[in-house]
């Protein structure tokens, strides 16, 4: 009945359905590489590339919980290095240990995370440096647990997730296990932000935590458990990532910074409110197909890293320019 | 220079996606007058307004400065054009002092640094222009100086930049009576040193004292225009459309009123002390007040956002203690905050899902976003059907909505939750006329339906015309009660404490 008062929308573009531009950019670049390295549009090409990001790509997804309800998380990459380090002492190459060492490991990233968010709402500490702090100090306990030096290795077990590949599928060929497990958590993340009561009130907070407050949202609850979400995603990625690359002690750092550009790059708003796991994902896409293209192209390692800070400036200077242009 | 008007509007149109804000409005206004700009919120005075400053462009319709087509496309061209806007949100840096914001962006130089004398000097001339030298001290801090103060630095400022024209928008909205005082005198010096005015406003007694000339604006187009100043109900008339007592739905009959649903004895906390009250089902209780008597404390603590420290409270005859809006809500309390914008709204998410909000922080945290014990999105449609939420359509994100129609979404809020005690604050600020309207008669819907309702509201009209009972506050102590009868004159009486009005 509103809808009747109303006057028509006077520009057609508003009623067309509005594509995140990150999905065009992923695209396009995957476009870029098949281009310059044919090999890529094989079913071991691109399959090993989603294998490649999927550790980072379930973390990205993990940490925008975070983001989208108004903090940060830098703890996560700490979180992925004690996984992997964890793992590899506790197991004492038992293969049997896997079974207990996982389900450990959830129980210590959720510890973590709920230290983080009871620091962050309770104690008001800005989440940029508690979790920062959880950064530091799960580092030096990675680095204390393993003596200095990785010993032990993981087991074939625990590397299934991270490593292994079911031959033999029809059309696609091969499987990787580690992209499996991206559609599963993928789907259980976006279902958790997209279609949840909890999703929308992580949202909220986000958006005006005041607000939340006097509309009844018990935000502490919410806030705290978007860091718990996001340490177990830092797990899960652990231990993909240990089960590919295998163990040394500083493997998750940098992936804390690489979630949040992957976040902004899916559209995510730094400071909440807005964010969608699936962009998210396609950003971490999108991050992964930049750095293949710089491999491609020959450029080191440190041109990564420059090339990362400044999608992350471009991207928090161009949302805030759209939160400008909007009105806000 | 020529006798044209200084400015000149001509047929100025202005669409926004969900509404046409302006049809064919012309405005004038020129050397050494007063022209008042009236209208309802909502009714497109900042859009004009924000046309003549270059902010917006038009749709339709030539903006005139001094005879001369402008298209502004940039609020700076219109300032140098010698338009100033004073908006009701100051643009003045607070960590600066007045002279650094006076100067921001043009400082004077010398050798390559700032001359800082030239600028202390060339302030305290300014503010000396208007006699506020003793007031303001250009060296000051902006966050130090009060709201009247800070008001009299972007008026400076505007005058140092050799404003032509000044527009002030409603700049008596923070200001005490004293603060008023100043205001107009500064306003009558300026248009004595042939400064064009445009002088925004819906209060009537500032037209009168200060206007040459008057026009009125309603749903975008000018309704009334007067080369002189009309009676006030003239000019009411023409702003609402329609005489205002329709406005107010009947008052309840006493069968209508119920037994009580909340007491409290010997409230008190940090803002508030001995406060002893009852809310009764089907009741609208008014609390008027000035600001800072502690109306807003006491709905906080009522619903549980700043408790009360002492004293007790009963609902429904059974004692309760509220430590958190959580506790309140599930008691059957809501409340909607007088700043919306800060305590109320979410404006990057859609309407429907500010509407479902505080339902869902009940509901199943893994729970569907669709549906819960409270409402689903079909109940939560008719609810803002039902408050006639205007918007092109409930997946619009809030921020694209105006005032009242935020509002209403908010109402639907709490209406999915059915609450016993409903709390507005300030329900009507910054909402247009015909919302206000179905405010009113919201509230007594729900009064009818066996809701205790409380309003908090500075509106004096407002209090009278739509409550059944009325509190009056004063410096966090109840100081007197009313009936509706009451007079405009017996509250301010008891707000200010300058008789020893009793219950």
């Amino acid at each position: 009945m509103s809808a009747q008062s109303l006057p028509q929308a006077t520009s057609p573009t508003r009623r067309l359905p509005r594509i995140n531009p990150v999905y065009v950019l992923v695209v396009a670049l995957i476009l870029a590489i098949i281009v310059m390295n044919p090999a890529f549009g094989e079913p071991t090409g691109y399959m090993n590339f989603l294998k490649r990001v999927t550790a980072l790509a379930i973390l990205s997804a993990g940490a925008l919980y975070v983001i989208v309800s108004g903090g940060f998380d830098l703890s996560v990459g700490s979180i992925m290095t004690l996984t992997v380090i964890g793992s590899s002492m506790l197991a004492s190459n038992d293969p049997n240990s896997t079974y207990w060492i996982i389900p450990l490991m959830l129980g210590i990233g959720a510890v973590i995370g709920l230290i983080n968010g009871l620091v962050v709402s309770y104690l008001k500490v800005p989440s940029l440096i508690a979790t920062l702090g959880m950064m530091i100090t799960l580092n030096g306990v990675a680095f204390m647990w393993s003596g200095g030096a990785p010993r032990g290795y993981l087991p074939d077990t625990f590397r299934f997730f991270g490593r292994y590949n079911i031959t033999d599928v029809p059309i696609i060929s091969l499987l990787p296990i580690a992209v499996i497990c991206l559609v599963v958590f993928g789907a259980i993340l976006w279902w958790g932000m997209h279609r949840t009561n909890f999703g929308r009130m992580l949202h909220a907070v986000g958006d005006n935590q005041q607000a939340a407050r006097l509309a009844g949202v018990p935000v502490e609850r919410v806030r705290i458990s978007a860091f718990v979400v996001s340490a177990l995603t830092a797990v899960l990625a652990g231990v993909i990532l240990g089960g590919r690359a295998g163990v040394s002690v500083d493997i998750g750092s940098g992936f804390e910074l690489q979630a949040i550009t992957a976040a902004v790059i899916g559209g995510a708003q730094l400071l909440g409110g807005r964010g969608s796991v699936p962009a998210t994902i396609a950003g971490a896409l999108a991050l992964e197909a930049i750095f293949t293209l710089l491999n491609l192209l020959g450029l080191a390692q440190p041109v990564r890293l420059v090339v990362q800070g400044l999608i992350l400036i471009g991207a928090v200077a161009f949302a805030t320019y759209q939160r400008k242009r909007a009105g806000r | 220079m020529s006798d044209a008007p200084t400015i000149e509007m001509r047929g100025i149109s202005k669409s926004f996606p969900a509404v046409k804000a302006l049809r064919g409005v012309s405005f004038t206004c020129s050397r050494g007058e007063v022209h008042a700009l009236c209208g309802e919120n909502g009714a497109g005075k900042s859009t004009l307004i924000k046309i003549l400053s270059g902010v917006y462009r038009p749709d339709g319709g030539d903006v005139l400065i001094d005879g001369q087509e402008q298209h502004f496309k940039h609020p700076q061209e219109a300032l140098l054009a010698g338009i100033s806007v004073i908006y009701q949100e100051f643009s003045l840096l607070p960590e600066r002092t007045v002279a650094q914001n006076l100067f921001l962006g043009r400082e004077p130089m010398k050798n390559g640094l700032i001359d800082n004398k030239a600028m202390v000097a060339e302030t305290q001339r300014v503010l000396g222009l208007f006699g506020v030298r003793h007031r303001i001290e250009p060296e000051t801090l902006v966050a130090d100086l009060d709201v009247a103060s800070q008001q009299m630095v972007e008026i400076a400022k505007a005058i140092s930049l050799n404003a032509k024209v000044i527009v002030m928008d409603e700049p008596t909205a923070a200001l005490n009576e004293a603060e008023c005082e100043v205001l107009f005198s500064l306003v009558d010096q300026l248009r004595a040193s042939g400064t064009a005015i445009v002088y925004i406003t819906h209060r009537m007694r500032e037209v009168t004292r200060l206007a040459n000339r008057v026009t009125v604006i309603k749903d975008g187009e000018v309704t009334a225009s007067f080369d002189h100043v009309p009676a006030p109900d003239v000019i009411v008339r023409a702003m609402v459309g329609r005489d205002i007592s329709e406005y107010y739905p009947e008052p309840a009959t006493p069968s209508e009123i119920g037994p009580v649903v909340l007491s409290v004895s010997g409230g008190a906390n940090a803002a508030l002390s001995d406060i002893n009250l009852e809310l009764r089902s089907g009741e609208i209780v008014g609390f008027a007040g000035l600001q800072g008597a502690g109306r807003t404390p006491l709905a906080m603590a009522l619903f549980g956002a700043a408790p009360f420290t002492s004293g007790s409270m009963t609902l429904d005859g059974k004692a309760v203690h509220l430590t958190s809006p959580r506790d309140a809500i599930r008691a059957g309390i809501g409340m909607l905050p007088g700043d919306r914008k800060a305590q109320a709204l979410f404006l990057m998410q859609s309407v429907r899902d500010n509407g479902m909000l505080t339902a869902r922080s009940f509901a199943n945290p893994f729970g569907g976003h669709k549906a819960n014990r409270f409402t689903d999105l079909t109940g939560m449609n008719a609810l803002l059907d039902q408050m006639k939420v205007r918007a092109p359509s409930y997946e619009q994100e809030m921020r694209f909505l105006s005032g009242g129609n935020q509002q209403k979404a908010i109402v639907a809020r709490w209406l999915a939750l059915r609450p016993k005690i409903l709390i507005f604050i300030e329900p009507t600020r910054g909402i247009d006329v015909d919302a206000k309207a179905s405010i009113y008669h919201l509230m007594r819907d729900l009064a009818r339906a066996g809701t205790a309702v409380m309003m908090v509201s500075s509106d004096l009209p407002e209090i009278l015309g739509a409550s059944d009972r009325i509190v009056v506050m004063r410096e966090g102590r109840i100081a007197g009660e009313f009936s509706r009868s009451a007079t405009e004159a017996e509250l301010m009486l008891a707000a200010t404490g300058e008789t020893g009005v009793a219950a």
